[in-house]
């Protein structure tokens, strides 16, 4: 199609499928468009007024004549069905499941930076020797990764364009998803949401690498959390 | 048991009143509906002014603005608040519906005037006074809403979340008053067409303009209900330290959301419909055709209009609602797409065997048709949550949402502003002015939007005021497409210098007009050029459809709804 | 009873008089105001089953001697709009005039429940509750108002023996508000 030469390269398990999805559907509504175009573009240049021709009288009354128009739209019926029949299991795998997690992270959005809490070497959260890194983040390539997202004070949102992954994270409530990096490397993480001042500046760099790698930075960060408990805040639904 | 007609009340419709009561506090529609076009095209010079802020600095991040100056981050949410604000309630609202409709509906219909004309006054006045609410709010300390046009809370909720405090006070207040407005022009709308249409003009031989801006009205009038309810919440919030929005006190931010897309997506309809309403008088006009399948039209109109109500969630996919939710409103959504279709391809088969004469309100028709096609299929990515994930928040949908939006406010408009021209002010446009017009909206629209379907693939997110920030907005390319984008929106604004050049020749020097210039069957062209107070000598009484072009057996090519057989 | 048209309307295409329709759709568009705050405040209430406790806190019996005062006074608007289709235009303003009282009353016991609620401490700000009850009752007491005074200017006029037929019309518009309360009263004072 060429959409992938202008999207970030897919650096998750799941960004193949959407952008297969963007390609496919670009794919039947570009057909669509080019011939809805090139008819319209033919009738005006195949019927400019010429002397002594007259219209034709198609007041289109009768189901006969509507077919003309009706029979196409009954086409594209069949084709929405078809892309809503294709995307729905895409968006059930990335957003209605959640896979056993390899890693659980917490991430919390505020006015304007990225707030990440890991669960340390002994692998869960809420202990004393949870790490808590602001505006940098690392990750094990391949892992499943949890995410518990919440914001603090308004409305942000999660985007990492390499993931193919955006989830607005909203004060008053912890929503979880997932995702599982599969490409080694440095990436952004930005805020897509309007946040106030700072909103272009809401920016963080996720750190993707072997599990090896991951793991020295785990210990060099482990305890770095302030509070044990969990941060006090409207509680989750 | 009859009671005396009222005297007073509109013995006005035949002599002469003051300069006051004939322009400035005037009943007559007419009048009216040229107070709403002015005002709305006056704040689209407004509106473009801040579209050319936030192109300069996206091309040039950093680089104060010629014209305007530098621009910070918290003046750049504003601009692109304010931009967003105005041209779709102050400019979109006003000449589509409010000022196309003022004048066209009972004209088109045989009315003498609205079904309530001091009612219609008012809301004009009322839409007056939002406006200057809204331009006073540029002004005030703190600087003007800087939110987003969606003004999702809990950012708008308090005003230390957003740094702006009266701004978005008098914002609400702003849109609320012309809500009220545009909800009491509506009802005139409604009950005018129900009510007063001509002896003999039965609904389906309203002309499509009339039936698009009754159905737009209607679409308006209950969808707009929650959301004056969920402004008056957060306007509470702000001002009476109530939590309606506010998590920690048991609110709930996501709500406001669902009120906002509940009337927001309903309102693209009341947008489109009217676009849509101008495009179908004026093909079969310049193509001396039926419109193909009229009462198809209207019926898809109907179906188009009743869909609306049931895909706002695919606004928030990613918003944090219940996943589940995504596929059923996926699916309502782009199920649009078959009376929207509908509607489309029989404008295109109006074409059909017809013959064709390519004048200026025609061209922005046929651009009209054109370029909402690319806005139409791209709604189709949106549309699709599993994509939306991706293309949600970038420019892709910024670039979608131009292309949908700009065909049904100005293309649609400006086909309407020159086709009725005559009828308006009595006297005929520059043909040579409204060619260049078109060529140069249309050519420099293209070149603007596309390249934003461009960036927002490329991972370009909304309402960022430094694309440089980021790394995959660094690149040479990415520049490349920024500039290409500004210069094409330069281009756009330039373009409508033929505009205003040919308004004010056109005004002054303008070749007079007969009643009915372009040959059209609708009613409004058998009044004189401009209508006159009252507009009919006598009511008219209505015989036929309005698309009786080239009919077998005539030697003329059209027959108004009024020629006796 | 034929009604009275403005000058520019010669022809009316239904036979629903031109006002009428007009109030029609008027309360149409404040139906899906009220309708969605009602339908906010009805989802909230689901998810906060600890409101009934807060809502045992306003006067049952004051809202309850309301809900009669606006039902009678709906009664008499509709006696005033019978009065005026017999030609009686001096007995429709009477009875027009009982409605007005009506109102006033509803208004006065209104404020008195605000002051005693505000003097226990129950104010908009307390919890999400008493923000709902004050913004719902707050906008219903407003167009309590807004009701009164249109039909104070009805009243003047059809004493004057002008415009009788918009008896009709205030009459319909009066009903939707004693509507309104009719949800209000169990909504906010009742359920538990
Ligand atoms: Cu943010
Ligand atoms: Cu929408």
């Amino acid at each position: 199609m060429g959409l992938e030469s202008w999207l970030p390269k897919a650096a998750s398990s799941f960004a193949g499928d959407v952008d297969w999805l963007l390609g496919f559907i670009t794919w039947i509504v570009g057909i669509w468009f080019l011939a809805a175009e090139g008819i319209l573009i033919f009738f005006v240049l195949r019927y400019r007024r010429r002397p002594g021709v007259r219209a034709a009288y198609v007041p289109a009354r009768r189901l006969r004549a509507m077919a003309f128009v009706l029979v196409p739209c009954a086409a594209i019926l069949g084709f929405d069905l078809v892309i809503d029949a294709v995307a729905a299991p895409i968006w059930h795998r990335i957003k209605e499941t959640l896979p056993p997690a390899q890693e659980t992270i917490r991430i919390t959005g505020e006015q304007w930076a990225w707030r990440f809490r890991l669960p340390g070497p002994d692998g869960r959260l809420d202990t004393a020797d949870d790490i808590e890194v602001v505006n940098e983040l690392h990750l094990p390539v391949d892992a499943v990764v949890q995410f518990e997202l919440t914001a603090k004070d308004v409305i942000h949102s999660f985007w990492m364009p390499e993931m193919r992954l955006k989830q607005d994270a909203v004060p008053g409530r912890t929503i979880r998803g997932w995702f599982q990096p599969t490409r080694v490397g440095h990436y952004e993480m930005d805020c897509a949401q309007i946040c106030g001042l700072g909103h272009t500046m809401m920016k963080a760099s996720v750190v993707v690498e072997s599990r090896e790698a991951y793991e020295s930075w785990v210990r060099e960060k482990a305890g770095s959390a302030q509070v044990t408990s969990r941060e006090e805040g409207p509680e989750s639904r | 048991m009859t009671h005396p007609v009222p005297a007073s009340h509109d013995a006005s419709l035949a002599h002469a009143q003051s300069f006051w009561r004939t322009w400035v506090f005037s009943t007559d529609h007419k009048t009216i509906a040229k107070q709403y076009m002015f005002t709305g095209l006056a704040l689209a010079l407004v509106g473009g002014f801040l579209a050319y802020v936030i192109r300069m600095q996206l091309a040039s991040p950093g680089r104060p603005v010629p014209g305007y100056g530098a621009v910070g981050p918290g003046q750049y949410n504003a601009v692109v608040t304010l931009h967003g604000t105005i041209m779709i309630f102050w400019v979109a609202m006003p000449i589509l519906l409010a000022g196309l409709g003022n004048f066209l509906i009972p004209l088109m219909i045989g009315a003498r005037d609205m079904a309530f004309p001091r009612l219609n006054m008012l809301s004009y006045w009322i839409f007056f006074i939002s406006t200057v609410i809204l331009l006073v709010s540029f002004f005030v300390p703190g600087g003007a809403a800087a939110g987003g046009w969606t003004t999702y809370p809990p950012l708008s909720d308090r005003a230390i979340n957003s740094g702006v405090d009266l701004g978005v006070t008098l914002w609400i207040l702003a849109v609320a008053l012309e809500f009220a407005a545009f909800l009491m022009g509506g009802i005139n709308f409604i009950v005018t067409a129900i009510n007063n249409r001509a002896p003999g003009m039965r609904l389906f031989d309203m002309p499509l303009m009339v039936w698009m801006e009754v159905a737009a009205s209607i679409i308006f009038l209950f969808s707009v209900g929650p959301l004056i309810a969920g402004a008056v919440l957060l306007l509470l919030d702000r001002t009476a330290n109530t939590g309606f929005y506010d998590p920690a006190r048991g609110g709930d931010p996501l709500l406001f959301q669902h009120l906002f897309w509940f009337f927001g997506h309903p309102e693209v309809y009341v947008i489109l419909l009217p676009g849509f309403g101008a495009v179908a008088e004026i093909l079969p006009v310049f193509a001396r055709k039926p419109v193909f399948g009229y009462r198809m039209i209207v019926y898809s109109t109907i179906v188009t209009g009743v869909l609306s109500f049931i895909v706002w969630a695919h606004h928030q996919f990613v918003a944090g609602i219940d996943p589940r939710l995504a596929t059923p409103f996926s699916i309502t959504t782009i199920l649009i797409s078959v009376p929207i279709g509908i509607t489309l391809f029989a404008f295109i088969a109006t074409l059909w065997r017809g013959s064709i004469t390519l004048q200026t309100p025609m061209l922005f028709a046929l651009g009209m048709i054109a370029v909402f096609l690319l806005g139409g299929v791209t709604g189709i990515h949106n549309g699709v949550p599993a994509t939306d994930i991706y293309i949600h928040d970038t420019y892709f949908v910024v670039a979608h949402f131009h292309y949908a939006l700009i065909p049904s406010v100005f293309f649609a408009f400006f086909a309407a502003f020159y086709y009725w021209f005559p009828k308006m002010f009595g006297r005929r446009t520059n043909e040579w002015l409204g060619q260049l017009h078109f060529w140069g909206t249309f050519v420099f629209m293209n070149v603007t939007f596309f390249s934003m379907f461009l960036l927002g693939l490329m991972g370009h997110h909304r309402r960022i005021s430094n694309p440089h920030f980021f790394e995959a907005l660094r690149t040479p390319e990415a520049d490349r497409l920024q500039w290409i984008a500004t210069i094409g929106a330069l281009g756009l604004l330039a373009a409508q210098i033929a505009l205003i050049a040919n308004l004010i020749l056109s005004l002054t020097r303008g070749v007079r007009a007969e009643r009915n210039p372009w040959r059209a069957n609708t009613l409004e062209w058998t009044v004189e050029s401009p209508p006159p107070h009252g507009n009919f000598a006598t009511l008219p009484l209505v015989r036929r459809g309005p698309y009786e072009y080239s009919a077998p057996g005539r030697s003329e090519d059209y027959l108004p709804q009024d020629a006796p057989a | 009873m034929q009604y009275a048209r403005a000058a520019h309307i010669e022809h009316e295409s239904t036979e629903v008089p031109t006002g009428r329709l007009g109030m029609w759709w008027f309360l149409a568009s404040e139906i899906v105001i009220f309708g969605g705050l009602i339908t906010i405040y009805v989802l909230f209430r689901w998810r906060h089953p600890e409101w009934g406790a807060e809502s045992s806190h306003t006067i049952n019996a004051a809202g309850g001697f309301n809900t009669l005062v606006l039902l009678t006074s709906s009664l008499t608007v509709v006696l005033a709009h019978k009065a005026v289709s017999e030609g009686k235009l001096g007995e429709a303003a009477r009875l027009l005039g009982f409605t007005l009282l009506g109102g006033a009353v509803f208004l006065c016991v209104k404020v008195f429940e605000y002051t005693h609620e505000i003097r226990e401490g129950f104010l908009p700000a307390r919890s999400l509750f008493w923000s709902f009850y004050y913004t719902m009752t707050g906008l219903h007491a407003l167009h309590v108002l807004g009701g009164m005074v249109a039909i104070a200017c009805v009243l003047v006029a059809v004493r004057r023996g002008k415009i009788p037929h918009r008896v009709e019309y205030v009459g319909i518009y009066w009903h939707f508000v004693d509507v309104v309360w009719i949800f209000l009263f169990p909504l906010l004072y009742l359920t538990s």
